[in-house]
């Protein structure tokens, strides 16, 4: 069969599984599935960027997603009145220093000749800069933490329309990757895969502790949305007419269109960057990438920086990846620092392009639907598995209570199990690339 | 000087101790890393939750062992309990290997796609042991909880400050020290081992040398597996077993592993130490020590700590990618990136 | 005329499923002999040397070491027939010590193998000065004697060399072709390919002039050192 009806067969497959669930289990959750699905395809496209178009191994997605939802809050929420004038001006000092701090010594490290002079002065650089910094910065953040503490404690955004943020999150996200990937790029492989593991984690850590920024763990919530609100929509007379016209009460009627319009905005963002991403594929640059690709001796004996190549599909391969994240946030209407694990997200997101398709935009589409179907599926379908295994079992048997419990991570088995099954007998994927 | 002696006794019993404990734990991690790395060409992804496993078995041996009566005295009974531990791990890896690694090994399939196999394996190993033994803490250890307590010091020396060497701090040293001096002789002193360093030098001559390619592989995986289970085991004792735990170690037993150069398992060694003693001194308080060290009009107000706990992680990622910018191939020049 | 010891006869063949690089070459040596193969470059005598070995597969033709015909024979068999080969780089453990990449060189014997490591000893005295230091921290030549050595540890029935000299100074290549001609005086038929076409047919008893993958002339050292056609060529007249 020709490629668009196997693909079209393939779309038409997880929209069927996602209306039955929608039949089985409850709409919101079709709902639910549908739009975290529309991000993680977002996601899936960004990896895919990077690993399909350049052969780099970026571990660190979830970064750049959590930069997405930091700039949620630094767009959208207002500014914490007295906050700036407590200790704004001070931080941003602070930073700034800081930076010309390591700027200074990368500039002594090159310019010096190698020896103790240089190790020396280097040093000496860092120590005091680093001082200096501290001096300055900790007063700053003290102050600014404790303006109310309980519901603010950080300096706050700029007040501006939620999706502004968006391409925000993109911005945000693209300007960390240009740094990282100006001094993590030269590195093999899988040595790019630790590196940009770790920066994910410095990220994560730095959210959750710097509660100046964002709160930290005590989170931000309560974050503008630009769909309406249940209640608001609850308490609308002619919503109500309407909902009960269609049949449907209003509580769950508005949690369906609230849904809904999220669903709707997600896709618009969603083809606006696949078709990018599509045209980019077929263009001459996108056909000397995936030349760099499969060639780089020969490609950089051609000529091609291959660095300055591969710099640039990691900055936007994380700034797909930056703006998906902070349409996440944007859905859960608040910034949790902590619920950014790598397990949920980067290493499923690598599930999704793998299974759909490594190289293929059109593959980590529907890898990013699949794959969420099915990470959010386990679950249910599993509980039905044991509940059947355990059928003979007595109430109370230690297995059974224990299997039951234990279904909770068959998601990872599934998940991992599904990834080498992939990898072994259908590495190309579902949608291969051409 | 009673200052400096109580300076010294702080100094050893929140730097040095933890650290040189905790950089045993991580030097046996990485040496399992390394191995890897150097025999069979590939980052291992997968070995923390190699590690996990490893602990994990010992874990429910144990159980079994306490449920019998059976203890080991003033030591734990996890230590009879880890032999065990070793042969179950020594089978799954050596499943691992046939019905996963093998097929790409012998497509000769790019190292990063390896990598990304491993993750898959790191996947269902970390659902596996959640499975088993569920997320939560932990706790196996008994026997003697103290060698010397901080209440014990006090008394015996009259000091202020106390000290306290926990018996599995003194445990993870010994069996380090034991396992390091046991793999060393291994490498250099038996056949096996010095084919599988030459197969780590230059696999087509040693495969000319008539060398056994498979061989090597298997006693690989073995000694791996060995080293896995006792680093989790250890860690377990000493710090506490959570099986998400292990997914955060990998960061710093990896830091380790490239920071002393991959492939050199005395590499591995250094990189360990230097990771862990990094790690706690950046995030300690000195302000104690500080204290009884420079003159009262000096004594500082603030914790003096240059980083917060909460960056520890930090601390090892920054010293990994520092070496990769500067000395890419380690402090003992390992394979090169 | 009696079969040589080691004959690669009428080889044709290449690499994988690619073109013929050999055409219907024939190489050989005797006991007791050097035998060199010269050529300009490209002219496949590596490739020539490989086939010997087992690196690549023939279309046509057959290899046979005393006798035995051994050309469905995998390198590693090979070496257990007998066969020493050493190839042009890559060829010591670099970070191991001298001792131990001759103790790997013997990994195949079972038996003890101390006399055959004296003998060696012998026949490179520098060897024997630093068999404690790592391989890779010697010279260029030195590493060559290592390499030399490590293939000598089975006791083999023939000793191929790839380009021993290449990439040394030429004082280095007077002492390794000294080397050389020791190793030949124990009775063990030397292979070898040079890139140094004259030094190598003066100490040579047979020499193979390739040329595009087939024997272009065959003849002793001195003849081939003396023959016109053979000095205009490549010889530089």
């Amino acid at each position: 069969m020709s490629d668009s009806v196997r693909n079209t067969i393939y779309f038409a497959g997880v929209a069927l599984l996602i209306i039955i669930t929608g039949f089985v289990q409850s709409w919101n959750t079709a709902l639910f599935i549908l739009n975290f699905g529309l991000i993680s395809a977002i996601m899936a496209l960004g990896v895919n960027l990077q690993w399909g178009f350049a052969g780099l191994f970026n571990v660190g997605i979830m970064g750049f997603v959590a930069l997405g939802g930091l700039a949620t809050v630094l767009v959208s929420m207002p500014a914490t009145p007295g906050a700036w004038q407590a200790g704004g001006a001070p931080v941003i000092g602070a930073l700034m220093l800081g930076a010309a701090t390591v700027v200074a010594a990368v500039i002594l490290m090159t310019k010096m000749k190698a020896g103790k002079l240089r190790s020396f002065s280097v040093f000496g650089v860092l120590v005091v800069g680093f001082f200096v910094y501290r001096g300055l910065f900790d007063p700053a953040v003290g102050l600014i933490e404790d303006i109310d503490p309980a519901a603010t404690g950080y300096l706050g955004g700029l007040g501006l329309p939620i999706l502004f943020a968006w391409p925000a999150g993109g911005l945000l996200a693209a300007a960390v990757a240009w740094l990282i990937g100006k001094t993590a790029l030269g590195l093999r492989s899988d040595y790019l895969a630790i590196a940009t593991l770790g920066i994910s984690e410095i990220i994560i850590a730095v959210m959750k502790n710097e509660d100046w920024l964002g709160r930290g763990v005590k989170n931000v919530v309560g974050l503008p949305r630009p769909a309406p609100y249940e209640v608001d929509l609850q308490s609308n007379t002619a919503f109500i007419e309407r909902a009960n016209g269609l049949g449907l009460d209003a509580v769950t009627a508005s949690t369906l269109w609230v849904k809904l319009i999220y669903a709707g905005l997600f896709t618009v963002v969603l083809v606006i960057l696949f078709v990018m991403a599509q045209r980019a594929l077929h263009s001459p640059w996108g056909r000397m990438m995936r030349a760099i690709r499969d060639n780089e001796f020969a490609a950089e004996a051609m000529g091609k920086n291959v660095t300055a190549r591969h710099l640039q599909i990691f900055v936007l391969g994380s700034a797909v990846c930056g703006i998906a994240g902070a349409m996440m946030t944007t859905l859960d209407g608040q910034l949790t620092p902590g619920t950014y694990q790598p397990l949920r997200f980067t290493f499923l997101i690598w599930v999704m392009v793998i299974v759909g398709g490594s190289g293929s935009n059109l593959g980590s589409v529907l890898g990013g639907f699949l794959i969420w179907w099915l990470w959010v599926m386990v679950e249910p379908m599993g509980s039905v598995l044991m509940n059947f295994v355990t059928y003979g079992m007595t109430d109370g048997y230690w297995l059974k209570d224990h299997l039951l419990e234990s279904v909770a991570h068959m998601r990872l088995l599934t998940m991992g199990l599904v990834l080498l099954l992939v990898l072994r007998f259908s590495p190309r994927g579902l949608i291969p690339e051409k | 000087m009673i200052d400096f002696l109580n300076a010294f006794v702080a100094l050893s019993n929140f730097v040095l101790i933890p650290a040189i404990s905790y950089g045993a734990q991580l030097a046996l991690g990485a040496l399992g890393v390394t191995l890897i790395y150097g025999i069979l060409r590939f980052s291992n992804f997968a070995h923390g939750d190699t590690m996990a496993f490893g602990a994990m078995c010992t874990i429910l041996v144990t159980w079994l062992f306490q449920s019998w009566g059976i203890s080991f005295g003033p030591l734990p009974t996890a230590l009879l309990a880890m032999p065990f531990g070793i042969l179950a791990t020594m089978g799954l890896v050596l499943f691992t290997d046939r019905y996963v690694y093998k097929f790409y090994r012998e497509q000769k399939a790019k190292p990063v796609i390896l990598v990304i196999v491993s993750l898959g394996v790191m996947f269902i190993l970390n659902g596996l042991v959640r499975f088993i033994i569920g997320p939560n803490d932990q706790r196996f250890s008994d026997g003697e909880r103290f060698i010397i307590s901080v209440r014990e010091f006090k008394a015996l020396t009259g000091l202020k400050e106390g000290l306290a060497f926990k018996t599995t701090q003194g445990i993870t040293i010994v069996t380090a020290v034991i396992v390091v001096i046991a793999l060393f002789w291994f490498l250099n002193r038996t056949r096996t081992g010095k084919s599988m360093r030459a197969y780590s030098d230059n696999e087509d001559l040693a495969l000319l040398s008539g060398i056994n390619p498979e061989r090597v592989v298997m006693v690989t995986w073995l000694i791996v597996a060995a080293l896995a289970t006792i680093a989790g085991t250890l860690y377990g004792l000493d710090k506490s077993f959570k099986p998400f735990i292990f997914l955060q170690l990998l960061l710093p037993v990896f830091a380790a592993a490239i920071v002393g150069g991959l492939g050199s398992p005395l590499g591995a060694i250094a990189g360990g130490f230097t990771i862990a003693f990094s790690e706690v001194m950046i995030t300690y308080a000195w302000k104690k020590v500080a204290t009884y060290v420079v003159p009262e009009a000096w004594a500082p107000d603030t914790l003096v700590q240059l980083l917060s706990t909460d960056y520890k992680f930090a601390v090892s990622f920054v010293i990994l990618i520092i070496v990769l910018l500067f000395r890419p191939t380690g402090l003992f020049a390992g394979k090169s990136v | 005329m009696s079969e040589p010891f080691l004959i690669g006869d009428s080889m044709t063949g290449g690499y994988g499923n690619g073109p013929d690089i050999l055409h219907d070459c024939t190489i050989a040596v005797n006991k007791g002999e050097i035998a060199v193969i010269v050529g300009p470059n490209g002219a496949g005598k590596s490739t020539g040397m490989k086939a010997v070995f087992g690196m690549l597969s023939l279309n046509k033709g057959s290899v046979r070491l005393d006798g035995e015909d051994i050309t469905a024979l995998s390198p590693q068999d090979r070496v257990v027939k007998g066969m020493g080969f050493v190839p042009q780089t890559s060829n010591i453990f670099t970070s191991m010590t001298v001792e131990e990449n001759l103790e790997m060189g013997a990994f195949i014997r079972r038996d003890n193998y101390k006399d055959t490591m004296t003998q060696i000893y012998d026949l490179f005295p520098i060897l024997k000065e630093k068999r404690y230091q790592a391989a890779g921290e010697l010279s260029g030549g030195q590493r060559q004697q290592v390499a030399v050595a490590r293939a000598l540890m089975t006791q083999p029935k023939v000793l191929m060399l790839d380009e021993p000299t290449a990439g040394v100074s030429p004082i280095v290549m007077d002492e390794l072709f000294d080397r050389i001609i020791e190793v030949a005086r124990t009775g063990i038929p030397i292979l070898m390919v040079e890139q140094n076409a004259r030094q190598a047919l003066e100490i040579a008893d047979k020499g193979y002039v390739l040329v595009q993958g087939a024997n272009a002339f065959t003849g002793t050292g001195k003849e081939l050192l003396v023959d016109p056609e053979v000095r205009k060529s490549f010889l530089g007249g």
